[in-house]
């Protein structure tokens, strides 16, 4: 399985990074080396086994992995200053983004 | 506790504990006595210091300690791994991309180490500042942070190991007495074994992730750092614990007190010696140091029995599937909208959000966001993330195996003593390889420690690695508690010599 | 009846986000009022900020499983959370946290009743699944000059999308579907059925086939929030595609927009790589498990459904198909209909002024069946009076009038009304004449004093009996009862 640069590029566009020529080039070598290791695990056979999303899954004697459920009530409190202390562009308590056209 | 006139950067916990309890000194003095060391650092361990903020903490444990209503560790100094969030300090996670970043809310394991939360009230300790660590926890050096590598502070030329380094360094160096890191892929153990501290992840979900920015959220797990098993266990208590409200991956078990088993005798221990741990790719010098280590067990009554973890060397693809999958996605928060770092020149939106990256990740991160995602993409995600999630089942299935014929299982943590800064700068696989003995307890989500068990080439430290069964944490305390009686490589630090 | 435009097969299917009327949003305990000012609903869980984590609510989740009651859809014990990736400034995680394999919500149906020409024809749309997941954040573009301000208020409101088989064959059929639905969810409580402000938003899925042929390649018209626009987008939209057919182009997939100001259908700007959301389990939220009990408790706290509740007005109060219906709209009218109907055990009656004369006074004053000036009881009062010949369905009109505008109301019992409406009868001097005598001396002078309408009906025109009706009404000062009137004039006529 080798990816090709194409690949990389969509890949990126999937992940916003933008990279240069020779970052792609770079990425599309270390990535291929790195599914050279990845391949052998096609060989496994693993038919009837369930995959393990959360590792709490695994263990046998411990309460109920199932998604606890919280009451439906409001606890958090206006902290728009707070939350904002960090934002690059903000005004009138929106943040602010270039255009987004629909 | 019987009081100690070491100097208190060679104080363990309990002994700085006993020391502010008995105004033996102040919590002020204590926290200038180790920022003065912390300046005068050259291992580059800590990121972001404030002397107002740590001062201030500590004025509050003096309050506290003289009105007799401190917590259990009140006073005594504490610095935090920079991807636990804190409203006092920025928090960076080693990236560009959150440089300056203050967060308005502090992480669980901060509050529960500090004031407390909500109203329960906390251990007390006092934050000197936030360390050093791979950019987003990737990476297995701290050669990734993207401020600054940190030093081996027993040997300047090499790593302290990652992602957990700033950490492994600053406790290694005596900069504080103990620090937290993460561990996903092995991110405590390992630099624990690379500076010769104590280290140990516990059962993942032991300990709340509301707060500790996520890398791949199926592993990551939090864990103390420290000089001894006893001072790891002190700190273990107190940063675990059910957090129903905030975390809804957290165990909710009854806290418990971790030292509680310390004492007890190792007298028919089963120790699994799992045999795919022990071939070629392990260098001379680390299986030598496991080897006198275990017989040291064996001396002391355990009992050390053959077991094997066949799916060992699986766990190296399967977990660079995972954790890169899981952390594509958490990290595509980081887009320049609502905080962080956002690049100055763009066209429209889309360009915004790819020079933003582009210019806030480095390439470690850049390299495992695109594997991720590409693992996941239309068409992959069967043969790659979805394999990968049932041989992970597969590798915590031979654990379970192996429990039936053991307790603990020893073993070494890495393949080799710290290598050179820039060694594997050219091949970021030799770094993921490396990675193979920790990787399956991570997989797995059982406890995992680190213990100093000797030195290899050029005197540098060597940890062994104990794996426990789910929610045996104090089990494997008690293994590396007792042979830390038994020796004293966990006394000895970097300046030369064991310290008394 | 065929539903084919200029030969064409229309192939319809739904996808409708309904906000669900909870609290706290759904992963987080923020509040999810509308219209408060921008970003002071939104805590660090729903603005992503480094090291926050989603907690389920558990009121999305209930609320989910009543849909799926009202809908007798299957509720699945174990689902699934997974994330949906993309970037875009609304979504703060750069994920939407939603189901994808395993949804909480599977199967089910909708029925309902359309018109198709004199006939009323039932009609059921299958639902494929319902599942939970979190609402985006807002842009707006009006203030900012090649900028757009980014409000993420809304994001984390749950919603449960609900998704249908592509069932539907015409928009009328889609239109009616919409409504069914939006009465569902309106009337077991769990979403507040405001299109205005975005609590029931519907994306239709549309393309055209010939008859037998294989399906269309469909578009997709986003955010449809009335049922007029609904209606007039799919119409254009089906005749683009056909024009586009006929012309020899292909249909490309797209996402499109309808404007109501053109009354057309556009593509929007195509996301390349949009499709590719690399779904996985959400690895911060272990599997949600719904025990039968659970399901077994919400079904017998629910209130009886309306299309449950239609058909028992059929069977128990003989009601057509169509009055059942339009009875069951809303909660509130079909309380108001039982409750009258069982005052003046006239269930058709009072069917008939609950759907006519009440209807009507109160959509011309915008009211509600919830806060209405005559009460349920009054108004059976009322048919009890006309049912006993008291008075006339008309005179009952100015009754009912004098009851409307009375300021002062209350709901009284079945005697305190009774004795209200005589009063109001009496006073004005509506009480119909029921003494045969008298009528029959009125009918006698009319049919003296007509001679020529007399011959008329004599000679076979209708027409002609009707005006001695009218005659005799008059001459009654209204206050006959036509049927008598009737059945005396054709006594006397035969």
């Amino acid at each position: 399985m080798s990816l090709t640069t194409l690949d990389i590029q969509r890949i990126a566009n999937l992940a916003r990074l933008a990279l240069q020529p020779d970052e792609e080039a770079r990425m599309l070598d270390k990535i291929n080396n790195f599914f050279g290791i990845v391949e052998q695990i096609s060989a496994v056979d693993t038919k009837g086994v369930v995959p393990m999303a959360h590792p709490v899954d695994a263990m046998r004697n411990t309460p109920d992995i199932a998604l606890r459920l919280r009451a439906d009530m409001v606890s958090e409190p206006n902290q728009r200053e707070a939350n904002q202390q960090s934002a690059p562009a903000v005004e009138n308590g929106l943040f602010l983004v270039p255009k987004v056209i629909e | 506790m019987t009081h100690s006139t070491k100097e208190l950067h060679l104080q363990s916990l309990s002994e700085l504990a006993s020391t502010l309890h008995n105004k033996k000194a102040s919590a002020v003095e204590v926290a200038q006595h180790f920022l003065q060391r912390i300046q005068a650092d050259t291992t580059g361990a800590f990121l972001d210091i404030n002397k107002e903020v740590t001062m201030a903490q500590a004025r509050v444990s003096d309050a506290r300690l003289a009105g007799g209503n401190g917590g259990c560790l009140e006073g005594v100094p504490i610095a935090h791994k920079d991807v636990f969030v804190t409203r006092d300090f920025v928090t960076t996670a080693g990236s560009k991309i959150l440089a300056n970043y203050r967060s308005p809310f502090d992480a669980t394991v901060v509050q529960k180490l500090g004031a407390g939360v909500n109203s329960q009230s906390g251990a007390g300790m006092v934050t000197l500042g936030k360390l050093n660590c791979d950019e987003f926890a990737m990476g297995s050096g701290n050669e990734n942070s993207a401020f600054h590598p940190v030093r081996n502070p027993w040997d300047d030329s090499r790593v302290p190991g990652g992602s957990s380094g700033g950490s492994a360094a600053a406790v290694a160096a005596r900069l504080t007495p103990a620090a937290t890191g993460t561990d996903t892929g092995g991110s405590i153990r390992q630099p624990a074994s690379f500076c010769g501290i104590t280290g140990i992840k516990p059962t993942y979900g032991r300990a709340s992730r509301y707060g500790m920015i996520a890398y791949a959220s199926s592993l990551d797990q939090a864990g103390p750092m420290a000089r001894s098993a006893e001072d790891c266990a002190l700190l273990l208590s107190a940063m675990c614990g059910p957090d129903l409200d905030r975390d809804s991956t957290s165990l909710d078990v009854v806290t418990e007190n971790f030292s509680a088993k310390l004492i007890q005798n190792v007298k028919g221990l089963r120790i699994g010696i799992p045999k795919e741990f022990f071939g070629n790719g392990l260098a001379s010098d680390v299986c030598n140091a496991i080897d006198a280590a275990l017989k040291t067990l064996e001396s002391q009554g355990a009992q050390l029995v053959p077991i094997s973890l066949p799916r060992t060397e699986l766990s190296i693809p399967v977990y660079y599937i995972i954790a890169p999958a899981e952390a594509s996605s958490n990290l595509s928060r980081f887009d320049g909208v609502k905080f962080g770092h956002r690049a100055k020149d763009y066209s429209d939106l889309v360009s915004m959000y790819k020079q933003t990256r582009a210019e806030g990740f480095g390439e470690e991160v850049k390299r495992r966001i695109m594997t991720g995602a590409y693992v996941l993409s239309h068409g992959y995600y069967d043969a790659y993330y979805l394999q990968a999630q049932k041989i992970r089942r597969m590798i915590a299935d031979d654990f379970q195996q192996a429990f039936t014929q053991c307790d603990v299982i020893a073993g070494p943590v890495a393949p080799s003593v710290a290598w050179t800064l820039g060694h594997n700068a050219s091949d970021p696989l030799a770094d993921y390889l490396a990675d193979i003995f920790t990787l399956p307890a991570s997989l797995a989500g059982l406890p995992g420690m680190s213990i100093p068990v000797g030195f290899g080439d050029a005197h540098m430290p060597v940890g062994m690695q104990l794996i426990g069964n789910y929610l045996q944490e104090a089990t494997l305390l008690n293994v590396a508690h007792q042979f830390q009686l038994a020796t004293d490589f966990h006394m000895q630090s970097p300046q030369g010599g064991a310290a008394l | 009846m065929s539903k084919l435009v200029q030969g064409y097969e229309v192939v319809i299917g739904f996808e409708t986000h309904a906000q669900l009327s909870t609290q706290s949003k759904i992963f987080s305990r923020a509040s999810t009022a509308f219209g408060e000012e921008p970003n002071t609903q939104a805590c660090a869980v729903d603005l992503a900020l480094p090291g926050t984590l989603p907690v389920m609510n558990v009121g999305a989740v209930e609320r989910a499983i009543e849909f799926g009651l009202a809908v007798n859809a299957h509720i699945a014990e174990r689902s699934v959370f997974a994330r949906k990736n993309y970037f875009y400034p609304d979504l703060p995680k750069g994920y939407q946290i939603s189901q994808f394999e395993i949804p909480v919500v599977q199967g089910g149906e909708v029925s309902f009743f359309l018109e198709e020409g004199k006939e009323t024809v039932r009609k059921t749309v299958r639902l494929v699944r319902a599942h939970l997941e979190e609402d985006a954040g807002k842009s707006l573009h009006e203030d900012f000059v090649g900028q757009s301000g980014i409000d993420l208020n809304r994001a984390g409101t749950p919603l449960l999308e609900i998704v249908t088989e592509p069932d539907m064959r015409s928009s009328d059929e889609a239109v009616a579907y919409a409504k069914e639905l939006h009465k569902i969810v309106t009337w077991i409580g769990i979403c507040d059925g405001n299109m205005q402000e975005g609590s029931f938003r519907c994306d239709a899925n549309v393309s055209v086939r010939k008859p037998g042929a294989e399906l269309g390649t469909r578009r997709e018209i986003k955010n449809l929030n009335s049922f007029k626009f609904m209606q007039q987008a799919i119409d254009y939209e089906v005749r683009w595609q056909i024009e586009q057919i006929e012309d020899g182009h292909t249909i490309d997939q797209a996402t499109v927009l309808f404007d109501p100001e053109t009354g057309e259908t556009r593509a929007m700007r195509t996301k390349e790589d949009a499709a590719d959301y690399r779904y996985f389990p959400d690895p911060d939220l272990p599997p949600l498990c719904v025990a039968r009990d659970w399901v077994e408790r919400v079904k017998s706290e629910m209130a009886e459904l309306p299309r449950v509740m239609a058909e028992r007005f059929v069977t128990q109060y003989k009601l057509p198909e169509y009055d059942a219906t339009t009875l069951t709209q809303s909660k509130a009218m079909a309380a108001y209909f039982e409750t009258a109907a069982q005052v003046c055990e006239q269930p058709k009656l009072a069917s008939n002024w609950v759907m006519g004369e009440v209807s009507r006074r109160l959509n011309a004053s915008d009211g509600g069946f919830d806060s209405i000036a005559v009460s349920a009881t009054q108004l059976g009062a009322l048919i009890t009076r006309i049912h006993d010949n008291t008075i006339s369905n008309n005179a009952a009109k100015d009754v009912f009038d004098a009851l409307w505008n009375d300021a002062a109301t209350s709901s009284p019992d079945k005697a305190t009304a009774l004795l209200q409406i005589d009063a109001v009868i009496d006073a004005k001097g509506l009480r119909q004449m029921n003494d045969s005598g008298a009528l029959e001396a009125i009918i006698d002078e009319v049919l003296a004093a007509n001679p020529d309408n007399v011959a008329q009906y004599r000679a076979g025109k209708d027409k002609a009996f009707n005006a001695l009706v009218g005659q005799a009404m008059k001459a009654s000062r209204g206050k006959a009862n036509p049927a008598q009137v009737n059945e005396m004039l054709k006594k006397k006529l035969s």
